[in-house]
């Protein structure tokens, strides 16, 4: 894991003396609300229905067991109990009192972490794939490339004050686990013919209103290039991205205007000025830092584990999480284990203090006190023995958080929505409790088998239900909470936006609306067919026929 | 309006108006900070008059547009319209790394306490502030932060080079790679 030095000490250091100053200066009334909004934003502090939420960043996804064990910490002394897991890789927590908030920095600084930039018109926290280092597939550990954009965007004195805020995601493997098409710039890690790494650069993704896809502008840039490019997008857009309209504000707007093309002329031009004398990133330094992420003492271990094999054929529930939960670890005889915090009618994200705490407990003794936080809102132990499997989810068990659905139809991704959220203008959290009450029933789940279902609040997508394969957004009709249903959107390496199915359903109608979903591609499937398989062939048709049947019949009677 | 310049509350030598009608009554102004677009009208008229000159740039006129023109230029100001709007930190670094222009750069316009710092590491070396209690308070900012991670038009050795600076003492020679991360 990166471990910061006495410069990253300093600056974090300096940076909570500054903002501990700033919300003085706001309870004393120096500074109004208007003036204080953007530096609270730019520290992770929102002002949400009933109170400030604070999110802290967990850059790209890597926890050490003494990093959650202080989160645990501050979820107990500072807030009520629990922290709720993001979509990108962060921790909220919904109940902070604001003086309090400085006291939270320097606990969170003591062990290397921060909010920084993760909110507000600035670059946010850098997400990557959570199984970078573990999975089998990857060309680069893309942690190191991420811990370098971490750095180089943290109080960017040019790019502090964007149009918008400004995602970027990266992943060192051909699947792609990190939704880069999702987001302001995304980086997927390519071999060139002489096969040095490099980036594929896609720009102008992003969700909300306007759902795009990031476009590739650059097919292969070399590493060393890396942050001499980010910062030629960063002053394209800067300079050029709208202020007048926050609708149309994002990279993504401005892409969709300019084309493509238009915009990679822009950036390249604007690189070609500045590459050969700012910013590189030689490799001496580039190995400096990959160091930290170096692969940990890995014993030799055997593939085969004909106790594991026996546990699984002994135990039905056991083999369900396996098959759900555990994927393959690019060292023999391991394992990366998802611990799902979807409990079927549970919270989706949340984690209480005592969970976390366990957890981080959970690392050290089956791995090496590592913890990874996926964009699907899960933990993950990278690091587990295969022979260590049954014994970990007995542990699990114990703590509730065994459930066997990661990738399945109740691991579903939802925002805060208007339980929290000001912005919403639906419930989010109480309706994925509803439908994956309707799922308690492992076999069925297994039967269905991946799927993918978010959940947002609002057009804002913070659930990315754009690219759920089954997606619902909360929308509001006068007054009353209604959900509209999109079909078909994926958020891996074929990223695809949904298309909306028909019209919304109230909130006591959806939880059958999904079931009946489920029901008709469980009917039309191929044997082998996962949902967005058999919703690719069939397209919408089947699945409308199905929900709006009723509807027809009321009009043809 | 209260003027920070390098540091230190200063008289402000400089003129603006708004009335360009008649570009000779400027003369008896003496120096005078004219906009963009008055001066791409009047370019010649306004260099007949002989005064010391400045530029005055609104968000979104890249210094590109007068590149040729910029050493005619004492000081340029560049206006922050909104202190969320951040294009100006955009054309000062461009003033000074693009087109290395030495003269005053001036932030003029939402000029706050939290973001002099952004400005100062992009290039500005001086601030319009609306108030003389502002002029006392904004100064306090500037030792926030020992060192920075990004190379800036301020020169600043960067977190980067200070590493680097460290590790070459500590244990090995220095290699040609030192000013590494030239960053
Ligand atoms: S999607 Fe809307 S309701 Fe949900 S968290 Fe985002 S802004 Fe709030």
């Amino acid at each position: 894991m990166y471990r910061y030095d006495e410069f990253d000490h300093a600056f974090v250091a300096e940076r909570v003396a500054q903002f501990r100053d700033q919300i003085e200066r706001r309870i004393s009334g120096e500074l109004s609300e208007d003036e204080f909004k953007p530096l609270r934003l730019m520290n992770g502090l929102y002002l949400q229905l009933h109170a400030y939420m604070l999110r802290v960043a967990i850059p790209y996804g890597t926890l050490s067991s003494t990093q959650m064990r202080k989160l645990a910490h501050i979820a107990r002394t500072y807030d009520r109990g629990y922290g709720h897991f993001t979509t990108r890789q962060n921790i909220q927590y919904n109940w902070p009192k604001l003086a309090e908030v400085p006291d939270i920095l320097d606990e969170l600084a003591e062990v290397e972490m921060h909010a920084i930039q993760t909110s507000g018109n600035c670059i946010r926290n850098t997400t990557a794939d959570p199984l970078a280092g573990v999975a089998a597939d990857e060309i680069e550990d893309p942690r190191a490339y991420a811990e370098i954009i971490r750095q180089w965007s943290t109080l960017h004195p040019e790019f502090s004050f964007l149009p918008r805020k400004f995602k970027i995601a990266v992943t060192g493997a051909p699947n792609d686990r990190a939704v880069t098409r999702g987001h302001d710039i995304g980086l997927r890690m390519h071999r060139n013919i002489k096969g040095e790494p490099g980036f594929e650069v896609m720009v102008g993704g992003g969700q909300g209103r306007t759902p795009i896809l990031a476009k590739t502008i650059r097919g292969f840039l070399p590493v060393d290039h890396l942050l001499s490019y980010l910062e030629a997008i960063l002053r394209v857009y800067n300079q050029l991205g709208r202020r007048d309209n926050i609708y149309k504000a994002r990279l993504k707007i401005m892409a969709e205007d300019l084309g493509a093309e238009a915009l990679a002329k822009l950036v390249e031009a604007e690189w070609e000025q500045i590459r050969h004398y700012t910013l590189d990133l030689p490799l001496e330094e580039r190995q400096r830092i990959a160091a930290y992420f170096a692969p940990p003492a890995y014993d030799d271990l055997s593939a085969d584990h004909p106790a594991l094999d026996e546990a699984i054929a002994a135990d039905e529930s056991f083999a369900a999480w396996v098959e759900s939960n555990v994927y393959d670890h690019k060292k023999p005889g391991y394992a990366i284990a998802t611990i799902s915090l979807k409990p079927h009618g549970g919270i989706p994200g949340d984690a209480s203090a005592e969970q976390m705490d366990a957890v981080a407990g959970l690392a050290e003794q089956f791995g090496f006190g590592e913890i990874r936080i996926s964009h699907k809102q899960n933990l993950i132990l990278p690091d587990v023995r295969r022979a260590d499997l049954y014994r970990l989810w007995q542990a699990l068990g114990g703590l509730g958080l065994d459930t066997a659905n990661a990738g399945r139809v109740s691991d579903i991704i939802a925002c805060p929505g208007l339980d929290y959220c000001n912005l919403a203008n639906a419930r989010s959290i109480p309706i994925a409790q509803r439908i994956s009450e309707r799922f308690t029933n492992i076999k069925r789940e297994r039967e269905i088998g991946e799927v993918s279902l978010n959940i947002s609040g609002c057009i804002n997508a913070c659930a990315h239900h754009h690219v759920a394969n089954i997606g619902i957004l909360g929308v509001d009709k006068k007054g009353t909470e209604y959900y509209q249903v999109t079909l078909g959107g994926a958020a891996n390496e074929d990223a695809a936006i949904g298309t909306i199915i028909g019209p919304a359903f109230d909130e006591w109608q959806i939880a059958d609306a999904i079931e009946t979903i489920v029901d008709v591609y469980q009917q039309l499937r191929n044997s082998d067919e996962n949902f967005i398989d058999t919703y690719q062939r069939l397209g919408p048709q089947p699945f409308k026929e199905k929900l709006y049947a009723s509807d027809q019949a009321r009009k043809a009677g | 309006m209260p003027l920070i310049k390098h540091g230190k509350l200063v008289e402000d030598i400089w003129h603006e108006t708004d009335d360009f009608t008649d570009v000779q009554a400027l003369a008896p102004l003496g120096p005078v900070i004219v906009p963009l677009d008055v001066w791409r009208q009047h370019r010649d008229e306004i260099l007949a008059i002989g005064c010391a000159l400045g530029l005055r740039l609104a968000p979104g006129q890249t210094p590109d547009l007068v590149a040729t023109d910029l050493h005619r230029f004492g000081v340029i100001a560049l206006e922050f319209a909104k202190f969320t709007d951040g294009r100006a930190y955009s054309q000062a670094r461009l003033l000074r790394e693009r087109h290395g222009y030495k003269g005053e750069i001036r932030a003029v316009g939402e000029v706050l306490r939290d973001q002099l710092t952004f400005m100062l590491r992009c290039g500005f070396d001086s601030f319009s502030l609306a108030t003389p209690q502002q002029a006392r308070t904004i100064l306090e900012a500037v030792d926030d932060f020992a060192h920075w991670y990004q190379p800036a038009p301020d020169g600043r050795a960067t977190i980067p080079t200070l590493r680097r600076r460290t590790l070459d003492n500590a244990d090995r020679p220095a290699s040609d790679c030192a000013a590494a991360w030239a960053y």
